[in-house]
């Protein structure tokens, strides 16, 4: 299993060709009190950079992006009534969606957490 | 001169009153209320009307509709309905009682002159299906308004009946659609793409994904407006034969003048795509800027911003759209015309003596917001073209006076490009020890004054967006501003008691986190 990490602040924990996306722990600081979390269908195809879902905070709505392209295969049921799971455990609870990843390749072009924490070092 | 009142005299209370933290049994204080909700006041016993109750005969062919018990409303008299709901206007705040900041709002003064106008029984009491000739002085207000509306942005026409800024976005985008589906056919839809630059106003992308498109992002640049290249090179080759529409605010949200117009609208207008913009923040350049010489294809006007009727709770508004003559045929029904003998008609129909086969349709049922007519135009002619250029300069004025006065305590990400338009964007970056844009927007409230635009917009982290308007005095601003930089050197300070503002307001913080995630919308006992 490994981490990877895009400049839009989404995670992506990768099991076999299955990728957990989730949002990080600087996102659902910077986001404040999370409200509500639409989740995409399972189901449905996303090309890399398609917006997956939107999560709506006290201060803004945001679109989380698929950060490589595949077909969603779960969601996150429990952020239907506990929304804030994104705030209190971001990066394992808080999960949003898991797809099966059509082109595990596109990987390479995402940081690990070293690299995300040396970019969050420069924003 | 000295001041009047200098040495600040007020009326003399008993000698040796000290500062009072007495409780009240009614739990209100004096003359700050704490006001019951309008079930609890209630009796069952009560009611403030008197009804012939049950010798009304139903309407046999209504009975199925008949009630078969009493409505769940609660019971009062008239005077205790009254008072209840005057006792609670007085915990509201309004642009009658101070500064309404609220940034891309342009909350001004509504004038007097406007209401005593639209008052007039000529204008008041019609109807709108009279028939045409004997409203022919409504009528003639509609025309004239529209002929302001098209003189000052300098456009080919405009489409009265829209009744908001984010329905008049759509009257616009329904024109573009209409103008290529004119070219292309209803089939030829490969143009599915509006282009919406981030410091475009919220409900632009909105607007746009409901008249049917796909929204694409462009970025902004450093500086605050939006990043030209990233949009030009949009505009170029075969994928620019999806683009339907760009859609810019202009001023745009960060308060700054988007001076590369001329070019955005020549690129789009090459790449075959009509150019939308925004015209929410219009206060900033009237009588100065004409967009139809910017390229502009389409913008809509909020009455209720620049030419001053109610905004808000205060009354409805009114979101015209002027058009180029490239749109113009694609406009909306009905409108209002002009004979050679003087004589106003509406045009309703495409019909044989009404010809308008290329309208899309219609965006109201009638005209348009009459009363709201009648205010512009008598805000417009009561200022004539050069007082509406100095309302421009004022508001410039006064919101680049908020911006240098603040801008030592309040981090100002993009003042040091220049002027601002007719709002001062703040970010809360720098305030330090946790303190936030919402905890100097409830200290507002403490302060006296309604909190500026908070979190919007995006691009900057912790906006607070203040558009003061031109209406607002010197001395005006003056207690504006030193309330705002207290607040701020409260915060730089590390004053934690900011954190639980507001202090003083007839309920403390609100949570309203709470109020999203679990909403109650209705009231129910239990």
């Amino acid at each position: 299993m490994s981490r990877y990490f895009t400049k839009d602040h989404e995670w992506v924990e990768v099991e076999g060709n299955v990728g957990t996306i989730g949002i990080t722990d600087y996102a659902q600081a910077q986001l404040g009190d999370i409200t509500y979390v639409e989740a995409p269908e399972v189901g449905k195809v996303l090309a890399r950079g398609d917006t997956a879902a939107v999560v709506d905070s006290v201060k803004a709505a945001a679109d989380v992006y698929a950060p490589v392209a595949g077909t969603v295969c779960a969601v996150n049921a429990a952020l239907e009534g506990e929304p804030e799971l994104v705030n209190t455990d971001p990066e394992l609870g808080g999960w949003l969606f898991r797809l099966t990843m059509g082109d595990p390749e596109e990987l390479t072009g995402l940081m690990d957490a070293a690299a995300y924490a040396d970019y969050l070092t420069g924003l | 001169m000295s001041a009047p009142n200098a040495a600040g005299w007020r009326p003399t209370m008993v000698a040796g009153t000290p500062a009072s933290t007495a409780e009240t049994s009614s739990g209100d204080r004096g003359l700050a209320l704490e006001e019951a909700l309008i079930f609890e006041l209630a009796t069952n016993a009560t009611c403030g009307v008197d009804f012939d109750g049950d010798d009304v005969a139903p309407d046999p062919a209504l009975s199925r509709f008949l009630r078969g018990a009493a409505p769940a409303l609660p019971g009062l008299s008239e005077p205790e309905a009254v008072r209840h709901y005057t006792r609670l206007s007085r915990q509201n705040y309004a642009i009658d009682l101070g500064p309404f900041p609220l940034g891309s709002c342009t909350m001004k003064h509504n004038p007097r002159l406007n209401e005593k106008i639209a008052r007039l029984p000529g204008f008041a009491d019609i109807h709108p299906l009279a028939p045409a000739q004997t409203v022919q002085g409504a009528l003639a207000v509609i025309a004239e308004l529209a002929d302001w509306l098209v003189a000052l942005t300098g456009m080919a026409g405009v489409a009265m009946t829209p009744k908001a800024g984010a329905h008049g976005e759509l009257c616009g985008l329904l024109c573009i659609r209409a103008a290529h589906e004119a070219m292309q056919g209803p089939g030829g839809q490969n143009r599915r793409l509006v282009l919406v630059p981030e410091s475009a106003h919220g409900t632009n992308p909105a607007t746009a994904a409901f008249a049917g498109y796909g929204v694409e992002s462009i970025p902004a640049a450093a500086d605050g407006r939006v990043d030209l290249a990233a949009l030009l090179a949009r505009l170029e080759g075969e994928a620019a034969a999806e683009v339907a529409a760009v859609m810019i605010t202009n001023p745009n949200t960060c308060g700054l003048f988007e001076r590369d117009m001329v070019a955005i609208s020549a690129a789009a207008h090459a790449a075959g795509a009509y150019v939308y913009c925004d015209g929410a923040n219009f206060n900033a350049i009237v009588g100065k800027v004409r967009p139809g010489d910017l390229g502009i294809d389409a913008m809509h006007i909020n009455l209720h911003k620049t030419f001053s009727t109610p905004h808000g709770g205060g009354g409805p508004g009114s979101g015209p759209v002027v058009l180029s003559a490239a749109l113009v045929p694609f406009a909306p029904l009905p409108f209002v015309a002009r004979g050679a003998d003087g004589a106003m008609t509406l045009i309703e129909e495409e019909n044989a003596g009404e010809h308008h086969p290329h309208s899309f349709g219609r965006m109201a049922a009638f005209h348009g917001q009459m009363g709201m007519f009648t205010r512009a135009l008598a805000y417009i002619l009561s200022h004539g073209a050069d007082g509406l250029a100095q309302v421009a300069e004022d508001a410039v004025l006064n919101a680049n006076y908020v911006l240098r006065s603040l801008e030592d305590v309040l981090e100002a990400p993009f003042a040091a490009a220049g002027p601002c338009m007719h709002e001062a964007l703040f970010s809360d970056n720098g305030l330090g020890g946790g303190f936030s844009t919402l905890d100097i927007a409830k200290g507002l409230i403490d302060e006296g004054f309604h909190p500026m635009t908070v979190y919007f917009p995006l691009v900057v982290h912790g906006a607070m967006l203040v558009e003061p308007t031109e209406t607002e005095s010197k001395a005006g601003l003056d207690r504006f501003i030193a309330s705002l930089r207290s607040l701020a050197l409260r915060a730089r300070a590390g004053d934690d008691s900011l954190k639980s503002a507001p202090h003083f307001a007839p309920r403390r913080r609100l949570d309203e986190t709470l109020a999203a995630r679990k909403p109650r919308l209705v009231w129910r006992e239990d």
